[in-house]
């Protein structure tokens, strides 16, 4: 090559190329799907919780996926009655998907764990409820007092795990956190076959929803 | 001052032979003063750019080292949020891209551009800026990321209004100065390193930017995540280090580039194919199921560049292994080189459904990535530091044994790294993958893994801080004394003539 002009023209084109394949076009066909009505948006709560779980990055040692099960056990472990399919996500901003399983998929959490206090004393110290495990703990989601006042909640702790004197209070952080946890159920029925509105179906009517 | 002998990328031509002109470069002679005028033209910005680099390096891996003791320990540093696992580790992943590899690779692509186009380094001023502000952006990056101030997107976590604007005015001061010299060349021919270098900063910008728009909800937001992701290791890490080694090998050798052609197919092969990879992040996920099988398929053409530039270098060097007792800077960027092909047809198998489904979500490929991103690119920018210092300093390096001992400490330390932890993530995805084991059994079958890791990464550490000690060692030694053991950088031994 000798013409700076053709490198360059040419390295925008392929990168071009690939932007319109991957993102640009789906961006076009995705922007069409529709909240399932299983599916309901985030509460306050809830969004301030999944801000408390992308801030600690549980995103590094969770997914929240199922895959398809035709080629992985995703379903048959128990994480989903399903795969999961793009419209579970329509309020996730930014996407969790995540790409490590240090710890287990969390996209049925609240579907598989619905004990607040488990996950309140899970979070505080995860060693409390399962030995075995190498999950951070996160008492600075919590609040180390002597007393607590009437409107507080105190965490129970075992023994061995809890502080030798005072109470552990539950900040609204970790109230929050486990709110989004325990709304992250997609067991809803979705039809899996056809998750994204086929080009031309779009009514005039139900596009100017949109 | 000494400067490499002559070979064929190095020559200095007079005006006669601007571009247009039908003299054979190859038959010019170096000029070695204005070689080293060249040399003197980037200087500044290429001694800068290595010396944050080198400070980043050691700040990543304290990162990385707590964050790898943390598997170990969970309750290590637990009770400091500013240190919990899911901070330190993207603090970690963004100053080794960003904060080490990045302004390494400035410094690399600013010392090679003049040399490649035979002419001053234009802008002098506006790279060492930009270098300044992409450096600053990175560090308020990473601090408001321990503070809990994250966009939550894998390799776009620095915060978007605060850290990523410098980035962006960073790169594109350093891109202006790369492209202004491009421009004011005095070849007519456009040696290969030029095409990768100069392609990657309008790559940089554009993904950067797309990736951090922020438009996107729910799965597209995952489609840009790793459009971003795979193309800033594929368009940006990847290339400028190509460039690299494509410029080193041949030099230090003394041989030219082996086939013109296969240079051709690897550089516009990986900018097809690199750029479509990206969905294979998200194999089995809630994609459009075309989207994973096109990045698949992709991912599968890759095997055309991947082994055209394999091909092409060691052909290269074949014959003239011998030169590695003589240079640590070949030692270095031959491991990349080779550790490129091998990550390459790592990630073609990863991309594989068959093998995803094991390896996927498992340490196999954090084990991968630091095959790609420590094996290749920081073996490679080791290989050009030891290079490049010594010719900008103007003297050698003090120390034949502290270099040794760098490059055995963290190639071992990353063989074991890469074998263990990848090892141990296929029998975690093996035992994931049976739904009558409990999910215990995949912790417990990575813990001792994750424990050789932590080994590894001490020894790696250890690498680290004898080459900062030996790179200062090198700056504050005084001008006059002279080295004990005899420089083997300037040796030109051997082999270093080809007609």
């Amino acid at each position: 090559m000798t013409r700076a002009i053709i490198l360059f023209l040419g390295a925008m084109a392929t990168l071009l190329f690939a932007l319109i394949i991957l993102i640009i076009l789906p961006n076009a066909m995705l922007s069409k799907v529709k909240a399932p009505p299983g599916l309901k948006p985030y509460t306050q709560e809830e969004l301030l919780g999944r801000q408390v779980y992308i801030r600690n990055g549980c995103v590094y040692c969770h997914s929240q996926q199922v895959r398809d099960p035709t080629f992985t056990t995703d379903v048959a472990r128990g994480w989903g009655s399903r795969p999961s399919v793009p419209a579970d996500y329509v309020y996730d901003k930014p996407h969790l998907l995540g790409t490590m399983r240090t710890g287990p998929d969390l996209i049925n959490v609240g579907v598989r764990l619905p004990d607040a206090q488990w996950h309140l004393l899970h979070l505080y110290q995860p060693r409390a409820l399962v030995p075995w495990s190498i999950m951070p703990p996160y008492p600075f989601l919590f609040e180390h007092k002597e007393t607590a006042t009437p409107d507080e909640t105190v965490l129970t702790i075992p023994e061995a795990f809890g502080p030798k004197s005072g109470v552990v209070v539950v900040t609204d952080e970790a109230k929050a956190l486990v709110a989004y946890l325990l709304a992250l159920k997609r067991d809803y029925p979705v039809n899996a076959q056809a998750p994204v509105q086929p080009e031309g179906e779009t009514g005039e009517g139900e596009g100017a929803n949109k | 001052m000494a400067v490499e002998g002559s070979t064929r990328q190095e020559n200095v031509v007079d005006n006669a032979t601007r571009s247009g002109s039908v003299i054979d470069h190859s038959k010019v002679r170096v000029n070695v003063a204005q070689a080293a005028r060249l040399d003197r033209s980037s200087r500044l910005p290429v001694l800068v750019g290595f010396t944050l680099a080198i400070i980043w390096l050691l700040e990543g891996t304290l990162l990385g080292d707590i964050a790898s003791f943390k598997f170990d320990f969970p309750d290590f540093l637990g009770s400091q949020e500013y240190l919990t696992f899911g901070r330190v580790r993207p603090a970690h992943l963004n100053a080794m891209i960003y904060g080490w590899a990045s302004s390494a690779m400035f410094a690399v692509s600013l010392w090679m551009m003049p040399r490649l186009c035979r002419t001053e380094l234009r802008w002098p001023g506006i790279a060492l800026g930009g270098i300044i502000v992409w450096n600053i952006g990175v560090y308020i990056g990473i601090i408001l990321l321990l503070a809990g101030v994250t966009d939550g997107l894998e390799w776009l976590e620095m915060d978007n209004r605060m850290a990523d604007p410098l980035l962006v005015i960073g790169a594109a001061m350093v891109g202006a100065s790369i492209w202004r010299t491009l421009a004011a060349r005095n070849v007519h021919h456009l040696y290969v390193s030029v095409w990768y270098v100069a392609a990657s900063y309008p790559w940089l910008a554009i993904i950067f930017i797309a990736g951090n728009l922020p438009i996107f909800q729910g799965v597209e937001s995952a489609a840009i995540n790793w459009f971003y992701g795979h193309n800033a290791l594929g368009l940006w890490l990847t290339t400028i280090n190509l460039g690299l080694i494509y410029y080193l090998l041949p030099k230090i050798v003394g041989r030219p580039i082996y086939s013109y052609w296969l240079s051709l197919i690897g550089f516009w092969g990986l900018a097809l194919f690199y750029s479509l990879n990206g969905m294979h992040h998200l194999i089995g996920g809630p994609m459009p199921s075309w989207m994973i099988a096109t990045s698949i398929t992709a991912s599968i053409l890759m095997v055309i560049p991947v082994v055209a530039v394999g091909i092409n270098q060691h052909m290269t060097i074949a014959g003239r292994f011998g030169a590695l007792r003589y240079s640590p800077a070949l030692t270095f960027l031959v491991l990349a080189a080779m550790a490129y092909t091998a990550v390459s047809l790592q990630g073609i198998l990863t991309a594989l459904v068959n093998v995803n489904r094991v390896t996927h979500f498992t340490h196999w490929t954090i084990a991968h990535s630091h095959l790609g991103v420590y094996m290749f690119v920081t073996m490679s920018l080791f290989g050009g530091i030891y290079y490049i210092l010594p010719r900008l300093i103007g003297r050698e390096w003090p120390s034949a044994n502290m270099i040794r001992a760098h490059f055995l400490l963290v190639g071992l330390g990353m063989v074991i790294y890469v074998v263990t932890l990848g090892g141990g993530g296929v029998m975690q995805g093996l035992r994931m993958l049976d739904p009558t084991l409990p999910f215990q059994a995949s912790v417990e079958a990575a813990k001792p893994w994750l424990l050789t890791r932590s080994f590894a990464a001490v020894l790696i550490s250890i690498g680290h801080v004898i080459f900062a000690a030996h790179a200062l060692m090198l700056v504050m030694r005084g001008r006059s004394s002279v080295p004990e053991d005899p420089p083997f950088f300037f040796v030109r031994p051997v082999l270093v003539r080809n007609g």
